[in-house]
């Protein structure tokens, strides 16, 4: 173990260096660049043995990594924004034909207005891909959720990106702990395929026409496969818990066994959202925090479970889905408490849009409404937190 | 080794039949021929398209090497990807074997949607041989004017109108633009010539790099002429030197096949549907641009063969 200071594009360069994929393709985009320049560097000073393709695109990069997987590769990339939108039609594929894939993703808006900085449109326009997501809200969970996402991928049968938000954590330093190189390998192992189509001995056909006779049992089984994966996930957590002592799970829960007002979000906010807990708290305030760690597979038992008590919750999302009703993350948290027993009150906030800074005072805000909502003051369902209106 | 027919009458079949292609399938003849010469460690990515198609009808495949299709556009970084996880577990000794790495797409997937790919894969020098099958249009989705399409023909996005006759545009000329990526080997070839097409492939296999061939092949269905035919298309576009045969090796231009006889393109012209309208009044004029093109072009290549360039 080694303590250093990384920024989160440092950290998740440091953990492919660990991890030594077969291959990387990556082309550059704002701000996951440096993931690629570090990376690459690392191939010129032969750090690690990987065949590093500077592909024209961030089509290529992910169609590269694609096959590279359905011949056996361990393979792995870097994007952002618009460069993840531009992957759209591969992430399909790579999901589709069920092959492990872990892209270290760097959360910025989409254009347009083009805009450099953090929000989660570009990751939540991939949520239907078939890719298991991870948010990170630190350098630490970036580099740790990486070398887990590899084993996960690897033994779910589902691609997975981990995401870090834009220059808040990509371009951040932070203290981290780094595991030995040794323990990294030995914890993701040596990468094995059920196939490779590099095998002419056994020829087969990856990606053929599927019509209406076939296509729907593939989707079904790939459905199931994301259904199973949190198990799959969790046992890796598990594992990773065990052997290294950062013990992770699908949700963070954040002072919540008495919490009756409660905020749910994912990635860096969650931060600042601690300490405003901390600060409520400490006036007596029962509030708590639910950080989402994994999107897809969406942990519907884990967040019933985590907001059972919460009677008033605020759902903070860094998107907007355009829905012209609430945001993704809102609307995956309503309709898993719908079940439930106790209907609590759920609002949609959507917030720090194109990187728009997120104060203390803005996660205030959130619970001073949910509290107003609690005195019987009447609120909007869906909000917009820190926007000229 | 010379392309031996006997010889090849013995070759197991890689691309097999059963594949649901229309009959008189000029693209069907350019895959088997390419397999025929590729051989067992062979692997193989696929644009989307008509090969595509009627090759891979879950839970059937035609291929009896290891194949792979992702999407459209792709085929050329697919292969790229494929070439990357190669070289990697070669060197990690996971693989022993010399493997022929061939990215096949239509004249869609590759003069248009695929170009950037296919650019990119060219400049980077990967280890591979991408063969373009070009049916001179997009005939997978119903015969729509690609940036293969020729001067004057009528498809289903360009057809002849009382105001249009048919494509007012001329064609790319990728193996050009291929050979302008300074790469190894360039070539186009013609399902018409086996020998000289499979000569080409076998060539191109014995080169390290990134290598290119674009192999004209008839689509009948498209260019309305009798299924029977495709062969003869293929041959006059070859004697018309509408199509001619030649390489671009390490920058250097050489015809591989010089017509004895050639004839006017309008002889091959008048044979397809899709130009039946360039026989019509004022458009005939269209047929002497053609022509004029042709020998044009024709010229060029001769001297640009002349001057050892």
């Amino acid at each position: 173990m080694k303590v250093a200071a990384k920024t989160a594009n440092e950290a998740m360069a440091e953990a492919m260096r660990q991890i030594n994929p077969d291959v990387v393709a990556a082309y550059p985009i704002t701000p996951s660049t440096e993931i690629v320049q570090i990376f690459s560097q690392f191939v010129a000073d032969g750090l690690v043995d990987t065949e590093f393709v500077p592909v024209e695109s961030e089509h290529s990069a992910a169609s590269a990594c694609t096959a590279a997987a359905a011949a056996g590769a361990r393979v792995m990339t870097a994007t952002a924004s618009q460069g993840l939108a531009l992957m759209n039609e591969v992430l399909f594929v790579t999901a589709g034909l069920r092959l492990p894939m872990v892209i270290c993703e760097i959360a910025r808006t989409l254009s347009a207005p083009i805009n450099i900085h953090c929000d989660h449109s570009d990751t939540m326009d991939q949520r239907d891909t078939g890719w298991m997501q991870f948010y990170a809200e630190d350098s630490q969970e970036a580099y740790d959720l990486v070398i887990q996402a590899v084993k996960i991928t690897e033994e779910a049968f589902l691609p997975a990106m981990v995401s870090a938000d834009a220059f808040i954590l990509s371009h951040s330093l932070q203290r981290i702990e780094m595991l030995d190189d040794k323990d990294v390998q030995n914890f993701i192992g040596e990468h094995k395929t059920p196939f490779s189509i590099l095998d002419t001995d056994k020829p087969i056909t990856v990606g053929p026409l599927d019509l209406q006779d076939y296509y729907f049992e593939h989707k079904r089984s790939e459905a199931q496969a994301m259904r199973d994966a949190g198990k799959v996930i969790e046992k890796v957590f598990s594992d990773f818990g065990k052997k290294f002592g950062r013990k992770y799970n699908l949700i963070e829960e954040y002072k919540m066994k008495d919490a009756k007002r409660a905020i749910v979000l994912m990635g860096s906010t969650a931060g600042t959202a601690k300490e405003v807990v901390d600060t409520l708290r400490a006036d007596g305030e029962k509030v708590g925090l639910v950080k989402v760690f994994a999107f897809r597979p969406w942990p519907t038992e884990e967040v019933n479970q985590a907001l059972k008590n919460a009677e008033y919750i605020g759902v903070m999302d860094r998107a907007e889905g355009m829905s012209g009703f609430g945001a993704p993350l809102f609307t995956e948290i309503r309709s898993s408490l719908y079940d439930e027993n106790k209907n609590p009150d759920i609002y949609g906030y959507v917030y720090g849009l194109g990187g728009r800074d997120t104060t203390p005072g803005d996660i205030k805000k959130v619970f001073d409404d949910l509290k107003k909502v609690e005195n019987g003051k009447k609120l909007d369902r869906n909000n917009y937190l820190g926007v000229r209106e | 080794m010379g392309i031996n027919l006997k010889e090849l009458s013995k070759q197991e079949d890689f691309f097999t039949s059963g594949h649901r292609a229309c009959a008189g399938c000029g693209p069907a003849i350019a895959l088997r021929q390419a397999l025929l010469v590729a051989g067992k460690d062979t692997v193989v990515s696929f644009s989307t398209g008509c090969m595509e198609v009627v090759s891979t009808i879950f839970p059937y495949t035609a291929w009896k090497v290891p194949y792979i299709h992702s999407l459209f556009e792709n085929s050329a970084a697919t292969m790229s990807g494929v070439e990357a996880a190669y070289n990697a577990l070669k060197r990690k000794g996971k693989i022993k074997k010399d493997i022929n790495l061939i990215a096949f797409g239509g004249d869609g997937g590759t003069y248009d949607i695929g170009l950037q790919a296919l650019s990119g894969a060219m400049e980077r020098g990967h280890n591979m041989l991408y063969i373009c099958y070009d049916n001179q249009a997009y005939m997978n989705t119903g015969i729509q004017r690609s940036g293969a399409t020729p001067y004057g023909a009528s498809t289903t996005t360009s057809p002849s109108g009382k105001v249009i006759p048919g494509k007012t545009r001329r064609r790319k000329d990728l193996t050009e633009i291929m050979a302008a990526h300074n790469i190894p080997y360039a070539a186009q070839a013609s399902i018409s010539d086996w020998r000289d097409y499979m000569t080409k492939v076998e060539k191109a296999r014995s080169i390290k790099g990134p290598k290119f061939i674009v192999v004209f092949a008839p689509c009948q269905l498209g260019w309305y002429y009798k299924k029977e035919d495709t062969i003869k298309i293929a041959d006059m576009a070859v004697k018309s030197r509408f199509w001619p045969l030649y390489e671009v090796e390490n920058g250097v231009h050489k015809i591989t096949k010089d017509p004895k006889k050639v004839i006017p393109v309008e002889d091959w012209l008048k044979l397809q549907g899709r130009f039946r309208h360039l026989f019509k009044g004022e458009n005939k004029k269209i047929i002497e641009e053609i022509q004029r093109e042709v020998d044009m072009r024709w010229e060029r290549l001769k001297k640009l063969e002349e001057a050892g360039l």
